[in-house]
C-alpha cells in the first residue's frame, strides 16, 4: 500500500514538472519573437537564412561580413521556405535575409513578368511591401532548372528546354509539390512547347540528393535541380538551357529592413559584388562534398576573398 | 477560424473526392499503407514477444532495442533508406514498420508477463505441454495487452504514414505536403483533419476489439479489480511496470 502511494506521489510530481516544463516551453514558444526582442537595441541586426544549406552559407558570409565591420548579428537560421519566414521579415523581426531575385519577386507577384537579371531586378523593387528593400545582388545564381541526366540528354540530343520534344519514351518528372502547378511546372512545358510529360512524383527535398538519386536511377527523367547544386557535376547531369526565360533568374541578394544603415549597407554591397557563380557551387560543394559548416566555409571565403 | 472554414470547405467539396489525386484514392491508401505496414511489424514483434513472454528471456535486450528503436526519427531513417533504394514507397515501409516495432513488441510480451504465475503453473501441473500453454493460456489472457500495443502502433503508424508522400504520389500527406508548400492551408488543414478522423475511426474500432477480446472469465474476475483502481492499465507502452507487483 505503501509503495502504490509512494509511486502515485512520483507520477504526480513527474505530472507537475512535466507541466512546468511545457509551460516554460511555451512562454518562449516563439524563437523568432525572443529573437527579435532580444536585439531591441539598436547594434543588433537579426540575420535568417531559409532551411537550405546553399542560403545558410550566404546568410553566415553575411552575418560574418557585418561582424568584422562592428556589426552585432544575432543569427536567426535554418527558418523554413518562403512561406514561413516572408511574414517575418515583413514584420520586423528579420533585418537580413539572403533571397534570390525571380523566385522572391514571383512569391510577391504571380503575375510577375520576369524578364533579365536586371529586369526582374528592377521588377523586385518595385513589388517589395513598405519598410523593405533590397541591396546590390550579386552575380551568382541559384536558379531552378529543368534537368536530366547526360545519358539521357545524349540519347535524345537534348540541349535546351523545347529540345525535350525529341524525346520519345514517357517522361516522368520529379520534385517538389508544388513544381506541379508551379508557373514553369509541367503545365507550362505542355503549353509553351507541347512537351507531354507522363506523370509526376512527388520528392520533397527540393532538389536534394533524393530527387538526384531517382534522377540517377532514372525513376523520374526530368528534375527541378537548382543551378548551383555541386550535384550537376559531381552525378554528371545537364541543366537544359532556357533561351525563353522560363525560369526567372534567380541572382543572390540580400532583403534588408529599415535597420539596416548605410554602412551595413555598404558592407553587404561589398559581398554581393564579389560573390560570382563558380564561387557559390564551390561554396555548395564544400558543404555536400566536404561536410564543412557553414561558419567554416563562409569564414573561408571571406578570408579568400580578402574584403576586410 | 477562416482556416478551420477553408478546410472544411476543402474537405466538404465534392470536387476534391473524385479523381487520381482526390480525397477518395488518398484515405484508401493511406489506410492500405497503414494496415500493411502494422502486418510487417507484426509479423516480426509478435512472435518476437511471445517467445520473450514465454520464456522471459531477452526482456532487457527487447526494452533496450525497442527504446532504441523509438528513438529513431522516422524521417530521417526514411530519407537514409531512401537514399539507398531509391524513391518510392519501400522506403517509408520500412521506416514505419520500425515505428510500428516497440510498442507491438511490449504488449506482446508484456501480456505474457501480466498473467499471474499460479494461472500458469496449474496448466503446467495438469499435464499441458509449452505449446499448448503458450496457445490455450498465455495468448488468451495476454490478448488484451497486446491489443493495446497494436492500438497504440496503428495510432503512431496512421499519424506518420503522411511522411510516404516524402518520396511517393501516395497518401493523405500528399495534401500536407502540398498545402504547405504552395500556401494552401485549407487544403494542408484539411488533409490533417482526415488523417485525424482515420485515426479515431481506427482508435473506435479497436475499443471494441479490445472488449470482445477479454476472455469472459479474465473479464469477470477483473471487474471489481478495474473499478477498484478506477483506471484501466493504459494502452500501449509499459503496462508490465504498473503490473509488475504480482
Amino acid at each position: 500500500m505503501f509503495t502504490v502511494n509512494k509511486g502515485r506521489l512520483a507520477a504526480v510530481a513527474a505530472v507537475a514538472v512535466g507541466a512546468v516544463v511545457a509551460l516554460a516551453g511555451c512562454a518562449s514558444g516563439d524563437p523568432l519573437d525572443s529573437g527579435s526582442s532580444g536585439s531591441g537595441d539598436s547594434g543588433t541586426l537579426v540575420v535568417g537564412s531559409q532551411d537550405y544549406y546553399s542560403n545558410e552559407i550566404v546568410a553566415e558570409i553575411y552575418a560574418q561580413a557585418l561582424e568584422a565591420n562592428g556589426v552585432t548579428v544575432d543569427r536567426q537560421f535554418k527558418i523554413g521556405q518562403r512561406e514561413v519566414y516572408l511574414p517575418e521579415i515583413k514584420g520586423g523581426a528579420i533585418d537580413v535575409f539572403p533571397e534570390y531575385t525571380g523566385s522572391l519577386l514571383q512569391a510577391l507577384d504571380s503575375k510577375a513578368a520576369g524578364g533579365t537579371a536586371a529586369e526582374t531586378y528592377a521588377e523586385l523593387q518595385d513589388a517589395l511591401p513598405k519598410g523593405l528593400s533590397v541591396l546590390d545582388m550579386a552575380a551568382a545564381t541559384d536558379q531552378n532548372s529543368w534537368t536530366v541526366t547526360q545519358a539521357f540528354a545524349d540519347k535524345y540530343k537534348l540541349t535546351d528546354i523545347a529540345s525535350l520534344k525529341n524525346v520519345t519514351e514517357p517522361i516522368t518528372v520529379g520534385g517538389n509539390s508544388e513544381l506541379e502547378t508551379r508557373p514553369y511546372g509541367p503545365t507550362a512545358l505542355k503549353e509553351k512547347y507541347g512537351i507531354e510529360t507522363a506523370g509526376f512524383k512527388p520528392v520533397e527535398d527540393g532538389g536534394g540528393p533524393l530527387t538526384v538519386k531517382a534522377l540517377v536511377d532514372n525513376d523520374i527523367q526530368l528534375a527541378n535541380i537548382y543551378t548551383a547544386s555541386p550535384n550537376i557535376k559531381s552525378d554528371n547531369l545537364v541543366a537544359l538551357q532556357d533561351p525563353d526565360g522560363l525560369f526567372f533568374p534567380d541572382n543572390v541578394v540580400p532583403v534588408v529592413s529599415k535597420k539596416v544603415d548605410d554602412r551595413a549597407a555598404a558592407v553587404l554591397n561589398k559581398v554581393s559584388a564579389a560573390l560570382s557563380a563558380e564561387d557559390l557551387v564551390s561554396l555548395n560543394s564544400e558543404s555536400v562534398n566536404d561536410q564543412l559548416s557553414a561558419e567554416k566555409i563562409a569564414a573561408a571565403w571571406l578570408k579568400q576573398a580578402n574584403l576586410f | 477560424m477562416n482556416l478551420f472554414v477553408d478546410a472544411l470547405n476543402w474537405i466538404l467539396d465534392p470536387a476534391n473526392y473524385t479523381g487520381p489525386g482526390g480525397i477518395s484514392v488518398r484515405l484508401v491508401e493511406h489506410l492500405g499503407f497503414t494496415v500493411v505496414a502494422l502486418l510487417m511489424a507484426s509479423a516480426i514483434a509478435i512472435p518476437c514477444g511471445f517467445v520473450i513472454g514465454h520464456t522471459g528471456r531477452g526482456r532487457g535486450l527487447a526494452v533496450a532495442t525497442s527504446g532504441g528503436l523509438r528513438a529513431i526519427p522516422t524521417l530521417g531513417l526514411l530519407t537514409l533508406v531512401a537514399l539507398w533504394i531509391g524513391i518510392g514507397l519501400g522506403a517509408p515501409y520500412v521506416a514505419l514498420t520500425v515505428l510500428a516495432i516497440p510498442p507491438i513488441l511490449a504488449g506482446a510480451y508484456t501480456g505474457f508477463e501480466a498473467i499471474d504465475r499460479a494461472v500458469i503453473d496449474s496448466a503446467r501441473s495438469v499435464g499441458m505441454s509449452e505449446a499448448q500453454i503458450v496457445r490455450t493460456v498465455e495468448i488468451p489472457l495476454g490478448l488484451p495487452l497486446l491489443i493495446a500495443g497494436l492500438r497504440s502502433a496503428t495510432l503512431q503508424v496512421v499519424a506518420t504514414a503522411t511522411l510516404a508522400a516524402y518520396v511517393a504520389d501516395f497518401g493523405l500527406g500528399r495534401f500536407l505536403f502540398a498545402g504547405l508548400k504552395t500556401r494552401d492551408y485549407g487544403e494542408m488543414l484539411g488533409g490533417s483533419i482526415l488523417v485525424i478522423l482515420l485515426a479515431f475511426a481506427l482508435e473506435g474500432i479497436f475499443t471494441v476489439v479490445q472488449r470482445l477480446v477479454v476472455p469472459r472469465g479474465v473479464a469477470s474476475g477483473r471487474l471489481p479489480v478495474d473499478r477498484a483502481r478506477s483506471a484501466r492499465p493504459s494502452p500501449g507502452m509499459e503496462p508490465a511496470i504498473t503490473e509488475g507487483n504480482h
